[in-house]
């Protein structure tokens, strides 16, 4: 059952290649002898990660009286990073569901490495919420449960609570919908093992013994779809209940309706970015290009460019808002930001993300590798800014004057930050050597409609037929 | 140990030809046993004449099954077993829990579906795989039918895969 693709699309898929072709490319990452760059990298990110486990060790042994944070500036580092690595998350999820919904093909050559993106960086995100606690030994308190404290039950009414749920349920399901993306492709590596070696053996385990039969794929297939519906929802309902942290409070600048929808799209909006810088890289040093090709980064900045224009209307509509309330306090939170002790925050993140994707209406740069891979980083800064902003500019002001103060990270803060990055890396990395980057069942299943031979005889083929001869045969031409 | 079956593979290199094939099959009455593919093949399943899958049933019983624990658990916590006083709000405040009974149906439809997919399938992890050949996970596609009991249909579906298009025909006992 094909379907019908304009022949004028750009192929998916270059290289003419053939399914053993797309099997042998992609296997051949998972194969092979080590690389000294991948190792190099390993170990570095190995490193920094070892040192933000480090750093989380010295803020359980003496408590988070080592960081900068305060009674005024009650959330500063902590609550800005776990925000940013959950919206980071918000792509593998969008790619691989809200994507396959509306039938975009060109998921298929990213959506692997995004969704394995979305986990690491919610892993990264669960550790901060944890440790903003105080007490992380303490951290099953937060499940409802049957206990001898009453029983004292979890207030329900808390979004903090809401938000519990909400990122456990996140990682599970993205964890769950990715693993059974896997399944078939791991099985595909077996294959190409030796029988019995332990390269065999392994993957066998991980694929759970999938051989591709044709009940197994259809009730796969109509898995995918309805997780899929599952899944958009609730990528959409993450971020929104992020936002409610703020937007339920009663703090100026947090307060605003405008919150949820301005949160989403800027966490699909960073969440494409780090996409971006990580593909960019994987894409060139696994030899991948015939798969993430240039078409691929321009769909990507095309959504990029989306969503930053979303957001920069949410920053507008924020500050007319603030000025069109009338209410002192909530215009003077604007102010401060803009004019505050922490001005350059505000401006980082104006420039970052409202003025900087706008260059993405140029064809030319949004097919541009080296302008992507730079605008993907300005756009990561500009998002942790936006956070930082929210959270500590908005703090460090409140109701009452003689408890305003300022904020500055220690080296605690600062390394748990830059830990996360490098666990992040280690998993990716180590992602990257063990598990098919690329979903080799998917790409073949697109090759002869988004192929890049299937695509030149589909123009031949339209090429030979006279104009408006036969329009009618025309309109149901079908692939296969 | 499962018990052995002998099976009759036809082996094709192209999935047009394998639907081709599977379609002349069914027409000719001919009982596939299964048909092995390395991704989806579309239209495959409604050739084949398999039974639409319900694993979508279960996944909306397992999710009205997490609402229904969701909203019965908040209201006796919150309402019954604890009435706490926050800040005078009520204690019965159904429009403040639909996140989380929003969150917990989606986690239990997808959990349990996906455990009913797994289950259904008879994957878990450490299974020994009846492999009928290792290309089928690379570029080939497979049309199996079962002669354990009758070795003399062989010939017939040879004949028949062999006229379909089948690149390799070979009888495999696993």
């Amino acid at each position: 059952m094909g379907h019908f693709e304009s022949p004028l699309r750009e192929p998916l898929v270059n290289g003419n290649k053939t399914y053993k072709q797309i099997t042998d490319d992609i296997v051949a990452g998972t194969t092979g002898p080590v690389g000294l760059l991948w190792l190099l990298a390993t170990g570095v990110s190995g490193l920094v990660a070892l040192f933000g486990v480090f750093c989380l060790v010295w803020t359980i042994c003496y408590g988070i009286g080592t960081w900068g944070v305060n009674s005024t500036v009650g959330w500063a580092w902590d609550i800005t990073n776990f925000v940013w690595w959950v919206g980071i998350g918000h792509a593998g999820t969008l790619i691989s569901a809200i994507l396959l919904l509306f039938r975009q093909k060109w998921r298929t050559g990213v959506n692997r490495a995004a969704e394995a993106m979305t986990i690491f960086a919610v892993i990264c995100a669960g550790l901060f919420v944890m440790l903003h606690t105080g007490r992380p030994w303490d951290v099953f308190f937060i499940l409802p449960y049957p206990n001898t404290r009453g029983p004292l039950w979890t207030n329900f009414n808390s979004p903090l609570l809401w938000d519990v749920f909400a990122i456990s349920t996140y990682l599970t399901v993205s964890l769950l919908f990715w693993y059974t993306g896997l399944v078939p492709d791991f099985a595909t590596i077996r294959d190409r093992a030796k029988l019995g070696s332990i390269r065999w053996k392994m993957y066998n385990f991980m694929c759970f013994g999938w051989v591709g039969s044709a009940k197994h794929w259809e009730r796969w297939e109509s898995l995918s779809l309805i997780l899929a519906g599952l899944a958009t929802p609730l990528v959409l309902s993450v971020h929104t209940i992020v936002s409610f942290d703020f937007a339920t409070s009663i703090v100026a600048g947090w307060h605003t309706t405008i919150l949820p929808p301005y949160f989403v799209a800027g966490a699909i909006f960073s969440g494409f970015a780090m996409v971006q810088t990580l593909m960019i890289v994987a894409r060139k040093v696994m030899k991948l290009e015939d798969y993430i090709t240039i078409t691929h980064m321009e769909s990507m900045n095309k959504v990029i460019l989306l969503t930053g224009t979303m957001v920069g209307t949410a920053y507008l509509t924020e500050l007319f808002v603030a000025w069109y309330s009338g209410s002192m306090i909530e215009q003077y939170a604007f102010a401060n930001r803009a004019f505050g002790p922490y001005w350059w925050a505000y401006w980082i993140m104006m420039s970052c993300n409202l003025i900087f994707p706008q260059f993405f209406w140029v064809k030319k740069l949004r097919r541009s590798i080296y302008f992507t891979f730079f605008a993907s980083i300005i756009v990561n800064i500009g998002m942790w800014f936006e956070r930082f902003v929210i959270i500590v500019t908005s703090l460090h002001r409140d109701y009452l004057p003689s408890s305003w103060t300022s904020y500055s990270p220690t080296w605690v803060e600062i390394g748990i930050y830059v830990g996360t990055m490098g666990i992040f890396m280690t998993l990716f990395l180590l992602f990257s050597r063990f598990f098919p980057v690329v979903a080799i069942a998917e790409i073949k299943s697109i090759l002869k409609v988004s192929g890049n031979q299937y695509r030149r005889d589909q123009m031949e083929e339209v090429k030979e037929e006279p104009a408006y001869q036969d329009a009618d045969s025309r309109l149901t031409y079908k692939i296969d | 140990m499962s018990t052995t079956k002998k099976y009759l593979v036809g082996m094709f290199d192209d999935d047009h030809t394998l639907l081709h094939a599977v379609d002349g099959a069914v027409k000719a009455g001919h009982k596939i046993d299964d048909v092995f593919t390395p991704f989806p093949v579309h239209g495959l399943e409604h050739k084949m004449g398999l039974r639409p899958t319900k694993i979508h049933t279960a996944g909306f019983v397992f999710g009205l099954t997490g609402l229904v624990i969701a909203f019965s658990l908040m209201a006796f916590a919150s309402a019954i077993n604890y009435p706490n006083n926050f800040g005078g709000k009520p204690l019965f405040a159904l429009p403040a829990w639909i996140p989380i009974m929003f969150e917990i149906t989606v986690l239990s439809a997808s959990t349990g579906m996906v455990s009913v997919f797994y289950y259904l399938c008879n994957l878990y992890p450490g299974k020994q795989p009846k492999i009928i050949d290792a290309r089928l996970t690379d570029d080939m596609f497979a049309i199996t039918f079962d002669i354990t009991k009758d070795s003399s249909l062989a010939a017939g579906f040879t004949d028949f895969l062999r006229h379909e298009g089948a690149v390799e025909v070979f009888e495999k006992e696993i």
